[in-house]
Parts: C-alpha cells; structure tokens; sequence
C-alpha cells in the first residue's frame, strides 16, 4: 500500500512537472510490427524514430502500437489514442484497407493524419480531409510510372497481376490510366497467397510481352522465385513494393535486372539523402528501405511544421504542414491540392553489389508527377 | 483455355494438395489419436522452414537442410507435448485451442526474436531447378513434380507405417479406444509423444519444401493451418485417408476454381467484372466445397461414424 501511494504521489509530481513546461506533441503511431507484413511496419517506425532522434528535438512523445495488419485491431488502437491518450498526431498505417478504416474516423475527429505508405485512391479524391496528409504517394503513382515507361518503350501486350484488394485495383487502374498497348489478361489474386503456379501458367499460355505485377512483401518473395524456375521468359516489370530493399535478399538472383518504379532510392543524390542512408546503416545495420525513407521524411515533416506552429492551433499547424519546408530525402517535395505529394517517379534496376542485392536508379519514369483525384477533393 | 494449360493447371492443383497433405496428415493424427486440437501446427511448418533456410544458409546442402526441417520440428513438436500439451489431454476443446494459440504466438514472437522481421533466403538446388519437357510439350518446373512425388511417397509410406507396423496398430487402436489401450499396456504417454513429434515432423518438413518456393518469414503457417482444418473436415477427423483425399480435392478445388471461373464469367460479363467476381467467388470455393461435404456426410468423407 505505501508502494502504491508512493508511486501515486510521485506520478502526479511527474504529472505537474510535465504541464508545467511546455507540452509535448504527442504522436501516435499505429503500424504492423508483427505477422507476416511486419518488416514493413518496422522500417517505418526505425526510419520514423532516426529522424526524431537525429533533430535532437524532445518535444515529442510517442506511442506506437501494432495493429497486426488487421482492420478491426487498427481502428481500435485508433480510438484508444484519439480517446484515452489524447493524441494530437496520428501516422504508420501501412496497408490502403487498413487506411480506409482508421483515417476517415480520425480525420472528423479533428485529428491530424500523416500517411507514411498507403494512399487510397478514395483518400485522395471524394474522401480527402482537410486533416488528411499523404507523404508517401497516392497508390497509383508508381503504376502510372510503369504504364507511361511501358508505352514509351513501345510494349504492345501486357498482362496484369495484383491482389483482389483497394490497394492492388489502385495500381492495376493506375497503370492502364498510363498504358497505350493492349492489356491481354488481368488476375486478381488472394491478398496474402503464397503460390502463383496458375497464374504463372496463365502467363506462359498469354503471348504477353511483358508482365506487369504488383505484389507487395511475402508474396512478391514467392512469386519471383516461382516465377524464375518456371522457365517463363517473359520480362517482368513491377512498382518498388516486390523490390525493396528488405525483401531483396530473400528473393536472390531471381530479381536481377528487374526494373522497378519508386519515388526513391538511396541513390537519389541530396545531402538528406546520403545523410540519412548514413545515419540509417549506422543506428540499424542494414540498408533503408523505401518504407524507411517515408517513415522519415513523415517525421521530418511533422518535424518542420512543429518549428512553426503549436498543434493545438489547428488552422496554423495545417498551413505549416502544406508548406512542407522540410529537406526530403526524395529532393523537392511539395504537396497537391488535395494534401498529396507532386513528386518523381524514377525507374529502378535491381543491381548487385557485392554480396547484397539493391536498386540502383536508371531513369526517371515521370516528372512532378500528381495524382489523378485531386480534381474530385473538396476541401 | 488449352489443354495444355488446363493439365498443367491439374498438376499444379496435384501439387498444392499433396503439400496440403503433409501438414494435414500430422494435424488429423493428433486430433483423432489424442482428441486434441493443435492450432499450433502452423507454427511447427514454420520451424521447419526456418530450420532448412538456416542449414541451407551455412551449408549450401538442399538435402541437409530437410534433414534439419525434420529434426528441427519433430524436437520442437517433442518438446511442447511434453511440455504443454500432455497437460491438456484432459482438457476440453476451448482450453486446447486457447493453450495452443498461445503457442502460435509464443513460435511467432520467437522466431522473430532469433532471425529478424525480415524473411530468410531459401532456394531450390540447382539440380532441381528450371522446367522439364513432359509428354504432349508441356513444359513443367522440375521442383514442383518433385514436390508432387515426395508428397505422394510420403503418403505411402504412412500408409504402410499404419497398416504394416507395431506403431500403426498401437495408432489405430489409440483412435478407436484411448483407455482400453493404455490397460492392454501400451506406454500410452510414450505414444502420445511420437504421435506428435510424427506430425510435427511432417509439417516441417512440408514447411522446408514449400519455403524453398515461397517467402520463409514469420507467420507462414497460420494461412496453412486453416487450409489444413478444412482438409481434416472434409477428409473425417483422425483418417489419413479422408487427409489424403480432402488434401487433393481442395488443392484441385482452388487452383482450378481461381483458373475456371473467371473464364466462365468472361461467357457471359465484361473483362474486369469477370474477374473481380470470379476472383472473389474462387476464394470462398473450397469453404462452399467443405459445406456440401458437411451436408452430405456431417462426419466427413472417412470419418468414423459419430
């Protein structure tokens, strides 16, 4: 009992000492850090946290909780942090369904939302917020990339592959927005399916000429393994999500040569950049991801609007936010009407050095790329 | 659609259900021996995989790492009977599934504690790599008919170790009356161990085959062993049998179902809606599939009459 009563006294002496400094911004971060999307989640919060880390900044107070890439546990932990924890931010939703269940909510609550991965095509048109921010791309993006480089190369037949899921008919519609040639198959697969033997044979039985995919984590791993020893040898071409930086090593060789599109790449040549991939390689030991480089260009963000603005004060901390005054690792970075990045896409190959497997950039595949909603928000 | 295609559709169908049955096999073992419902089967694939990518790694030798799949996940399925599961044989149903899913997440958080978020290396040797040229052109990955007649040996060998051995006979009576067995004299707890380290060695092994041509990370099993549950029901609880028909008729049923039908609704609907609907539609098939069995024979295809 004097335990407890001690423990008491001391946590309402914290209690005042804290309010009677400034208050903290407090952040919540919601992200997979568990299951079979967990590596993603996870480079989003190490990246996230080395930003914070790297300003220097104590301000900041964050919780972070793992929504098991499950709809119902997200909106939960959202209610919990919007309800109990009060926070003032929230961010680290990796996948587009989870998105759709946790933003609009929060959103309306008066809370601000940072998007480091998943952007919704809905998000980004009739059901944008004034509230909402989308510091990695709109969902499309990189498939509109892939389309436009395809045309321009003259690819005449292709064939579509992507999970039955909001993120999956984003990109495929993304791609043929872009695309000239004649699409001769589209699969939609299982979200999470690990074997592609029918669809592989669906592919050799087409006469594509090129595959387009979009098969994020696990099961981009399975596909391209199964996919090299099948003895198929038609070129496949996917966004960046089948060929970061921490799936690569588990596909090996299979991926060599494979172009991909992606807003960046730790060869992007800005100070931020080299600086963070450094700093990166040095807290972590292993090479960020594109995941890792939106966690901290979402940091960063948040970072530079707090220098101007208290996020109590709603108005001022949302115009800061839409300045986006922050060096991105991506080099400029602005943000569309509807709260969406105007970024390039650049094409990637998948390149080897030494014993490790990365991406090197080849082109760029679009420039100041903006999505295709922003005419449908209004704000 | 060709014939070519559709037969190599069939054989691809083949193979996903004789894997299936791997996993299924030891699953359907545990619940009809013991009466014990093990949601932690996934797992037990997974330990396998992780065994055979770790061996692999520091190896280089395919057959040296499903060696290590089948030691690794025989000790670990050891190891939780005697450990955890042995307490639950008395148990009923509720308290097995809440102990067991605690060990899912107990492997889970493991695993991911030992080898990282981020999934292992794990590739088929190169002498089993690249397709072969079968009768009538089709061309067909080597692995994968690997995999088939494995998956295929393994069924028989079960099927001798059950009908042909001490073992078997002592399983077989396990099922049909567990006290009558334990008074004959039969070391019931001994059995009970290698019943389970048998099924968790299966499993394993299934994970280390299957991982060489999939992503070996954490998490693997769980979409497994809901596969395995509706082959169980539908092949009848505890028959290695109804695992073994169940197994191919959901590997068929799926593959073919995603293939089939959006062909068919191309007869008659646009590109994309076809899809969409026939992708949606071939995701619920094998449940539909396990409904019609339900009704028609509420214990299963082999199922001991209840």
């Amino acid at each position: 009992m004097k335990l407890r009563s001690l423990i008491l006294a001391a946590s309402v002496a914290a209690l005042s000492a804290a309010t009677a400094t400034a208050e903290p911004t407090k952040i919540g971060m919601i992200t997979t850090l568990s299951g079979g999307g967990a590596g993603l989640g996870i480079d989003v919060r190490d990246g996230f946290l080395l930003a914070l880390k790297m300003s220097g900044n104590s301000d900041v107070e964050m919780v972070i909780e793992d929504d098991q890439r499950k709809p119902d546990i997200a909106v939960q932990l959202a209610d919990r942090m919007v309800q109990s924890d009060k926070v003032d931010i929230l961010t680290g939703i990796i996948w587009s369904n989870l998105a759709m269940a946790v933003v609009p909510s929060v959103t309306a609550q008066g809370k601000f939302y940072l998007s480091p991965n998943a952007g919704p095509s809905v998000l980004a048109g009739k059901g944008c917020h004034a509230n909402y921010f989308n510091v990695s791309w709109q969902n499309d993006a990189m498939s509109e990339a892939a389309g436009n480089a395809m045309s321009e190369e003259g690819i005449g037949k292709v064939f579509l592959m992507a999970p039955n899921y909001p993120a999956g008919k984003d990109m495929m519609a993304g791609f043929k927005r872009f695309y000239k040639g004649e699409v001769v198959d589209e699969v939609y697969t299982k979200l999470g399916q690990t074997d592609y033997a029918a669809e592989i044979a669906q592919i050799r039985a087409s006469d594509a000429d090129q595959v387009y995919f979009f098969l994020p984590g696990g099961m981009g791993i399975s596909f391209m393994k199964q996919y090299s020893g099948s003895g198929v040898d038609t070129p496949v071409m996917g966004p960046a999500f089948s060929f970061d930086q921490g799936i690569l090593q588990a596909v090996g060789a299979a991926a060599l040569g494979v172009k991909n599109t992606s807003q960046w790449n730790k060869d992007i040549d800005n100070a931020a950049n080299a600086e963070f991939v450094t700093a990166f390689q040095a807290e972590y030991d292993r090479l960020p991801s594109l995941y890792a480089s939106q966690g901290f260009d979402t940091a960063n963000l948040i970072l530079s609007a707090m220098g101007k603005a208290d996020v109590k004060d709603a108005d001022a901390f949302r115009a800061a936010l839409e300045a986006a005054e922050f060096d991105s690792v991506r080099g400029d970075f602005a943000f569309g009407p509807n709260h969406h990045p105007i970024q390039n896409v650049y094409m990637r190959e998948v390149i080897q050095e030494g014993d490790v497997f990365t991406n090197k950039i080849i082109g760029v595949a679009l420039t100041d790329h903006t999505d295709a909603y922003a005419a449908d928000c209004k704000m | 659609m060709s014939l070519i295609l559709l037969i190599e559709q069939i054989l691809n169908g083949l193979q996903f259900g004789v894997m299936l049955f791997l996993t299924a096999a030891g699953l359907t073992l545990v619940f009809g021996v013991m009466g014990l419902i093990n949601l932690a089967h996934g797992s037990l694939f997974m330990v396998g995989a992780f065994a055979a990518a770790t061996v692999a790694g520091a190896t280089g030798s395919f057959v040296l790492a499903l060696a290590a799949s089948l030691a690794a996940a025989a000790a670990a399925g050891a190891l939780v009977e005697i450990l955890v599961i042995r307490r639950l044989y008395s148990r009923d149903h509720l308290d097995q599934v809440l102990a067991t899913f605690a060990l899912i997440l107990i492997f889970s958080e493991g695993t991911r504690w030992l080898f990282g978020s981020f999934p292992l290396y794990l590739n088929i040797p190169d002498y089993l790599a690249g397709p072969v040229t079968l009768p009538g052109g089709i061309q067909y990955p080597l692995y994968r008919l690997t995999l088939i007649a494995i998956g295929l040996l393994v069924a028989f060998g079960l099927y001798l170790l059950i009908s042909r051995t001490r073992l078997g006979i002592q399983i077989r009576a396990g099922e049909s009356d567990r006290e009558m067995i334990a008074a004959l004299g039969v070391d019931i707890s001994k059995l009970y161990t290698i019943v389970f380290a048998l099924g968790a060695a299966l499993a394993g092994f299934a994970g280390a085959l299957v991982g060489a041509i999939q992503s070996v990370q954490v998490g693997m099993g769980e979409p497994v062993l809901i596969l395995a549950f509706v082959v169980i029901v539908i092949g009848g609880i505890g028959s290695i049998k109804g695992a073994l028909i169940g197994s191919l008729l959901v590997g068929l049923t799926d593959t073919l179902g995603g293939v089939l039908l959006p062909e068919f609704f191309k007869l008659f609907m646009d590109n994309a809606s076809a899809t969409s609907v026939g992708s949606s539609l071939s995701t619920m098939l094998i449940y539909i599939l396990m409904a019609i069995v339900l009704v028609m024979k509420p214990t299963g295809l082999f199922g001991a009459k209840a």
